[in-house]
């Protein structure tokens, strides 16, 4: 036998971890749970694994500035002038950030300095008051859609990197259904969400499927899988008889009828759509599917311990297969909510970056969908704010990048934070540690 | 409409029919090949012969050679009916070896794969050159094939070496990466191409002392931990590009390329010197690289024990191997390559930095050493088909083939996944890799 990792050794039984510590705690008192939080528990982690982020962002941003290094150059005649221009480069483009993501002073004040309240929510200065937040739903929503289709394989101990592919899939079917077809109001636009759910259902049931029958590693059957699809829109978006516009020679699709529009949620000056409350509703199902369903049991047993659940006489293969088709479906639901919620029409790049952004998430969310959501959330305030943030600061947008990935590395290895902040060794563990069991497996 | 119909076509080959047990697996699984030879086969005949028309001309010289070779000229259509009809023989062949009647013993069995593949290719390029003016320049498509593959090769090679040593190495995409942009600024800086190659390996192996130490130290895993590295270099080099490459553009990302060096003697031999013999430093790197890996894993002590620790870590230990130590050394060790393989992006051929420049060759490469079974010689073989697929389109659309790009762009991952789906042949990683070692 090959060494186990010691993540795995009480994994045999069933019941993962988390649900244990829920409920053994009622228990034990007050002091003890506090003290169990701040020693053992993954969220003390998880928030210094965000500080840690916050620090390291924030030197690299201070410390690419050109005023800042100038400065920095005098330090030996002037280091208080040195050290104060950093923490203003940094404390600038994190407040810059906050301001485009959360609340912005500015548009509270411009709101009172109207004439009259109804003629300022008319002009929509009170629209631009919450427009932040707004964004911020926006860009969280296809995160957080994504985040569920890489958490959920987590649980049943599957990987799935291919968001890129079943977002694309999705994208295709939302699209395509979005301008083909005239259909009423209410029915187009579910029409729509549910093809693209199929669309990237399907992609999502290939890339389980194969793993399912030849024991092929998903991971780079669903890299392989997001270049195919990559190619395969390319294709369909230069292919006039296909998907391309007619009459041009860009390669985009033609805008979808207004009918198949997410409805807005709040005025028409916010882009916050239905597609808000979609992933919100796909991330309370996977909690229920996971949680209160046998197929849950099923996955997170099989996540867990995968040759104990084969002997227990689950289908492992049919349950792979099951719960790539599923996620695949949350990325197709992402791109519904790209395609008929803010973009209105496709083109190569409306994939963006959701499928490597969506593992960030997922991790960062420990693989649950109310850490997902939590996560989402946190990612898509970033993205929200990092335009704002370029145009008044000066530092490129990227930095949000490279902050998440941050994030994700001191997430992804407890022990590093416990050592630099000298934190007791614990029994709680980070999500990844209990996966380590590499292609063979 | 040619590719769609070879791309799209395989894929069925994976699913054996919906009640398909074990049985059905292997049924489909022992007559894939002759099935897939016959397709080309077929291929080769009704879609690219009766298609042709014309003369296809194929030229052996570079320009400005000193020796040249006459082009040579066929009959379009013809060629495409031999290629096909030989495809066709060859896949009879191998459906009597699957049968029992003849035996072919498994250097015949690959031969057979490779000679219907090159006649796939005749065909294809004749179709594709019958009747244009211009000729259909082989040179140019190999050596731009061996160019283009440089990266993939070295980043597979990086694979190969850390994968034997039990370790996942999918942080390929971000050496490469970082090992570009490094090479970028540290040849605009000095202004020597040397210490720029030289820095950008230094870059790759940084990234692998990160990969190393989350993975053998904190015991990460390792999956997840290569696409968080990829994420944190491509955010980084893409910020740092915004953030001080833009502004200060000519001094820091500015720098030369190397020049082609013509092997002397060797690179005047017709056809197999302009290919091989007359390129940049980088080819012969990879050269000496290839057989450094090969030798080295095959031959040598250390290779025993690389692939001693990656395939039963308790074993090793218990004859005295220090396991983490080899896994450690090794995975550095790799990383430079890699870090070749990206400073070949910035001083190779483009000469500037741009941001995501790899464009996911690191995955490729990835795909590439699994394709190539975890050898190297394999995981260079895979690397020249993603190259060569590449090559090949953008040689075809330079000549105005009425071909869909992208579609040509995407067969490679579809093979990738067919291969790796076990039908070509069950490809079975080293049994210890990305399981953290822990000493009990």
């Amino acid at each position: 036998m090959t060494t186990p990792p010691p993540a795995t050794e009480p994994a045999a039984t069933p019941p993962p971890a988390a649900e244990k510590d829920g409920q053994g705690s009622s228990h034990r008192s007050f002091g003890e749970i506090l003290r169990q939080a701040i020693q053992e528990n993954t969220v003390t982690v998880t928030v210094l694994a965000l500080l840690s982020a916050t620090i390291i962002g924030g030197l690299l941003t201070a410390f690419t500035n050109s005023t800042v290094l100038s400065a920095w150059g005098n330090f030996f005649s002037a280091p208080g002038n040195a050290i104060g221009q950093a923490w203003d480069v940094a404390f600038g483009t994190y407040w810059a950030l906050f301001e485009g993501s959360i609340f912005n002073p500015h548009t509270v004040s411009a709101l009172f300095q109207q004439a009259s309240i109804s003629a300022a929510i008319h002009d929509g200065f009170l629209s631009a008051v919450f427009n932040p937040l707004s964004e911020t739903a926006v860009q969280a929503t296809p995160l957080i859609l994504t985040g569920l289709a890489v958490a959920l394989p987590y649980q049943a101990g599957l990987f799935n990197i291919g968001g890129q592919s079943q977002f694309i899939g999705g994208a295709i079917m939302a699209a395509w259904l979005g301008y083909a077809y005239n259909m009423p109001f209410f029915v187009h636009v579910v029409v729509c969400v549910l093809g693209a759910f199929a669309g990237g259902a399907a992609l999502g049931w290939l890339a389980g499927e194969i793993k399912a029958r030849t024991g092929a590693h998903e991971v780079i059957v669903t890299i392989m899988l997001n270049y195919v699809m990559l190619y395969f829109l390319a294709y369909l978006l230069t292919s006039h008889s296909l998907l391309q516009a007619p009459g041009g020679s860009n390669a985009i699709t033609l805008p979808i009828t207004s009918n198949a529009h997410l409805p807005l949620l709040a005025g028409t000056h916010l882009r916050i759509n239905a597609g808000f409350l979609i992933a919100l509703a796909a991330a309370l199902a996977v909690w229920w599917l996971l949680n209160r369903t046998t197929i849950g049991f099923e996955f997170r047993s099989i996540g867990a311990n995968a040759s104990a659940s084969r002997v227990a006489g689950m289908n492992v293969e049919r349950n792979w297969t099951l719960v790539m088709t599923i996620a695949g479906g949350l990325a197709g639901l992402a791109a519904a909510s790209v395609i008929l919620g803010t973009d209105f029409t496709l083109n190569p790049q409306s994939y963006g970056t959701y499928g490597i952004d969506a593992i960030t998430v997922a991790l960062l969310g420990l693989g649950r969908p109310g850490g997902v959501v939590a996560a989402g959330l946190l990612f898509g305030a970033l993205h929200a704010g990092s335009p704002g943030m370029q145009t008044a600061t000066g530092t490129p947008v990227q930095i949000v990048q490279v902050i998440q990935a941050l994030i994700v590395l001191f997430v992804a290895a407890p022990p590093l934070v416990r050592t630099i902040y000298r934190l007791r060794a614990s029994r709680a563990r980070g999500v990844s540690t209990s996966m380590s069991k590499g292609w063979n497996a | 409409m040619t590719t769609p119909a070879s791309a799209e076509r395989l894929p069925v080959l994976l699913s054996p029919g919906p009640s398909g047990g074990a049985a059905a697996a292997r049924f489909g699984g022992r007559f894939a090949a002759p099935i897939t030879y016959a397709v080309l086969g077929l291929l080769n005949i009704f879609v690219f012969g009766l298609h042709s028309h014309g003369d296809a001309t194929f030229s052996f010289t570079p320009e400005f050679a000193k020796v040249t070779v006459p082009n040579l000229s066929l009959a379009a259509a013809a060629t495409c009916y031999v290629c096909g009809a030989l495809s066709l023989a060859l896949a009879a062949v191998r459906t009597l070896d699957v049968l029992g009647v003849v035996r072919l013993s498994r250097v015949w069995r690959r031969v057979i794969v490779g000679v219907v593949l090159f006649l796939f290719i005749i065909a294809l390029c004749a179709w594709a050159d019958g009747g244009q003016s211009i000729a259909f320049n082989v040179v140019n498509l190999l050596s731009g094939t061996l160019n283009v593959s440089i990266p993939i090769m070295l980043g597979a090679l990086t694979g190969v070496i850390c994968s034997r040593s039990g370790v996942i190495n999918i942080a390929i995409e971000g050496q490469l990466l970082l090992g570009a942009f490094c090479a970028a600024i540290a040849t605009s800086v000095t202004g020597s191409l040397w210490l720029g190659l030289f820095c950008g390996a230094l870059a790759g192996s940084l990234v692998a002392i990160l990969l190393a130490l989350f993975a053998i130290a904190y015991r990460v895993d390792q999956v997840v931990l290569g696409v968080v590295l990829n994420t944190l270099i491509l955010g980084l080099t893409g910020y740092l590009y915004n953030a001080i490459m833009v502004p200060y553009g000519n001094t820091i990302n500015n720098p030369n390329t190397f020049n082609l060096y013509k092997i002397p003697l060797l690179g005047d031999i017709p056809i197999i010197g302009p290919v091989f013999f007359d390129s940049t430093v980088f080819l012969y790197i990879t050269y000496l690289v290839l057989a450094g890996v090969q030798i080295g894993l095959s031959r040598t002590r250390w290779g025993l024990r690389t692939r001693a620790v990656g395939e039963h870590p308790v074993a090793a230990d218990t004859v005295g191997i220090r396991v983490l130590a080899y896994r450690y050394r090794n995975v550095i060790l790799a990383g430079l390559i890699a870090g070749i393989g990206g400073a070949y992006f910035t001083i190779g051929s483009v000469g500037s930095f741009g941001p995501d420049m790899s464009s996911g060759e690191g995955y490729i490469a990835l795909a590439a050493m699994i394709f190539g079974r975890y050898t190297p010689f394999g995981a260079i073989g895979a690397a020249l088909l993603f190259g060569f697929t590449t090559q090949l389109q953008s040689i075809l659309s330079s000549i105005n083939v009425p071909i869909q790009s992208n579609l040509l762009l995407l067969t490679p991952y579809v093979v990738t996944i067919i291969v790796v789906a076990g039908l070509v042949g069950k490809v079975r990683g080293p049994k210890a890799e990305g399981v953290p070692y822990v000493k009990s």
